[in-house]
């Protein structure tokens, strides 16, 4: 669990691993009935609409238009130094 | 439900001037000042934005020229759909003073077609919830029955228009967060196939499963809102160039000989008596209506709960990792980037966002990704193909909405996996991608809504809201 959330950047506390310690072994029990089904020869599906209606055949053209709202983004940003998001420090010297 | 407002009436009020688009929002924010503190429905009111677009609206009036379809209706948005300029939190603290750049497409069609957007509905954080108690911002109250949930993930958004503090509003389904509150708060509300109505500005949960929809109470209200929001958008490219009919011209077809799907699978252990009793109900008012009922089998519904949790969280994980406390939202100051953002995220999200994100970090972590994720997903497509079957042999499925009547606040809170549970007859749909409604389908001892749900192959929306509109014509409503 410690392991998951770090790889999720979630800082939890030891109440709160507990507690979904036991919720997900729960839930992962249920989860576990899908291997009642022999899924071998299944292909997965990753999305639902059909070979006609695939992003790829949907693609808009590839062009440049006006956008102008770095401004606005930036105002919502909780640290931003325009035209840049700034960030505490990444790389030690 | 008080609401006395359609669409139809409000255009037509507005065309024969016997009340103005501004009178109207005024007369919906006065009724919101007096129910909202009860009902917790609205998050943020948007009455600048709504009486600019009214007062356009009585311009057009006053002019003589013609009015758009929904001219002057007031429309209440889920707030997880991106309003310009208009707060937008998620129904969460990491965003709680976000007001983001840009309108939804479906936003921006309503308005184009004169509605009126009042303001934004509470849900369950990020939409993850079934009962609208997961919202960083309070509980909300079912109407119909202010000691019960109005279900979720949308409960805001169906308490509003039950509540008549709305003519229609947008909620977003991805597991059934359309349609259960629809059920629990008696109105109609339905999710268009998966590509039919833009996701642009929808901010993301499962992006395989995530729809918009509408509430609305009647359902030809809701083919209206539909048939506005639906169609191709090139800022989402999941959106299909499938025509849009007319679905209030379609909807009024006779449904005599319409061959109606009963999954027995839907029918077993489980559901509650008095649900069990208004649907037998309903059925038989489509038998009486001049359907064709025909049992069918659907064998992978029992799977359909545990295929969801993991694509759905898996997705989710994804998704949520942009709350970084860089761009926008809450930060939590730390020396290191990381620190930060773990602190940000910890203190952002609440109990059960952070649950999915374990869980659905979980699923795709390496040694675990083919037993879980890929199992997942292999699944799905056989839920998708049980549903491609059935409707090889009928034209609709007819099934229950959710197997319990709306429940007490706090009564399910502490059991994650019994709160999932109260999806299991949405979320085959949503994993199949196909059109889904719910009609209300009485009262349990006149007092707890039922709904009756309807599905349809991809893409058969209209077929789906004929049925439901010859449903509540006949009266299923008031079964």
């Amino acid at each position: 669990m410690e392991r998951v959330a770090e790889l999720a950047y979630l800082d939890l506390s030891e109440a709160e691993l507990e507690m979904y310690r036991a919720q997900i072994d729960e839930i992962l029990e249920y989860i576990g009935k899908l291997n009642e089904l022999d899924t071998a020869s299944v292909e997965p599906m990753a999305q639902v609409l059909a070979d006609d209606q695939t992003a790829d055949a949907t693609l808009r053209e590839d062009v440049v238009v006006p956008c102008g709202v770095a401004a606005e983004i930036l105002e919502q940003a909780p640290d931003p130094e325009p035209p840049y998001f700034r960030v505490p420090k990444v790389i030690e010297r | 439900m008080t609401a006395a407002w359609t669409i139809d009436a409000v255009r037509g009020s507005l065309a024969a001037k016997k009340v103005s688009a501004q009178e109207l929002a005024a007369d919906f924010y006065k009724r919101i000042g007096e129910r909202n503190s009860e009902l917790n429905a609205y998050l943020t009111l948007s009455e600048e934005r709504a009486y600019r677009q009214a007062a356009r609206m009585d311009a057009l009036v006053a002019a003589g020229k013609p009015l758009p379809s929904l001219a002057g209706v007031p429309i209440a948005i889920k707030d997880v759909i991106s309003t310009r300029g208009v707060r937008t939190t998620c129904g969460s603290k990491i965003l709680e003073n976000y007001v983001p750049p840009y309108d939804a497409t479906a936003v921006e069609r309503l308005e184009a077609a004169g509605a009126v957007i009042l303001g934004k509905t509470n849900c369950d954080e990020f939409a993850m919830g079934s009962s609208n108690e997961n919202s960083a911002y309070g509980a909300v109250r079912n109407p119909e029955a202010t000691d019960r949930v109005p279900g979720g993930s949308s409960g805001g958004s169906a308490a509003a228009v039950a509540a008549g503090l709305a003519v229609a509003s947008l909620g977003t389904d991805t597991g059934g967060s359309i349609r259960q509150p629809g059920s629990f708060c008696g109105i109609p509300a339905m999710m268009g196939s998966y590509g039919r109505v833009s996701r642009y500005g929808l901010i993301a949960f499962a992006s395989s499963l995530d729809r918009i929809g509408p509430f609305a109470t009647n359902t030809r209200d809701v083919a209206a809102i539909l048939g506005v929001i639906a169609g191709r958008d090139s800022n989402d490219s999941t959106s299909t160039t499938a025509p849009v009919p007319d679905y209030r011209a379609a909807m009024e077809k006779p449904v005599k000989g319409l061959v109606v799907g009963i999954p027995k699978e839907y029918f077993a252990e489980g559901m509650d008596d008095g649900v069990r009793k208004k649907i037998e109900a309903g059925i038989e008012l489509l038998k009486k209506l001049g359907c064709e009922l025909r049992e069918i089998q659907m064998a992978h519904t029992d799977y359909a709960i545990a295929t969801y949790y993991i694509i759905a969280t898996a997705e989710a994980s994804s998704n949520l990792a942009r709350y970084d406390g860089v761009r926008y939202g809450l930060r939590v100051e730390d020396d290191s980037l990381l620190a930060m953002y773990r602190k940000t995220r910890g203190a952002g999200f609440g109990a059960e966002v952070k649950r999915r994100i374990v869980l659905g970090t979980y699923v795709l972590s390496a040694g675990y990704y083919n037993a879980y994720y890929l199992k997942g997903q292999k699944v799905r497509a056989l839920i998708a193909q049980d549903f491609r079957d059935a409707f090889r042999k009928v034209d609709v499925l007819v099934t229950p909405t959710s197997p319990v009547p709306p429940f007490r606040l706090g009564e399910r809170t502490n059991d994650p996996l019994q709160m999932y549970l109260a999806d299991i007859y949405t979320v085959t749909g949503s994993l199949a991608g196909v059109p889904g409604i719910s009609v209300p389908c009485g009262k349990i001892c006149g007092k707890l809504p039922v709904g009756l749900q309807i599905f349809g192959p991809a893409f058969g929306e209209a077929t789906v809201l004929q049925l439901a509109h010859a449903f509540e014509q006949a009266g299923g409503g008031s079964l």
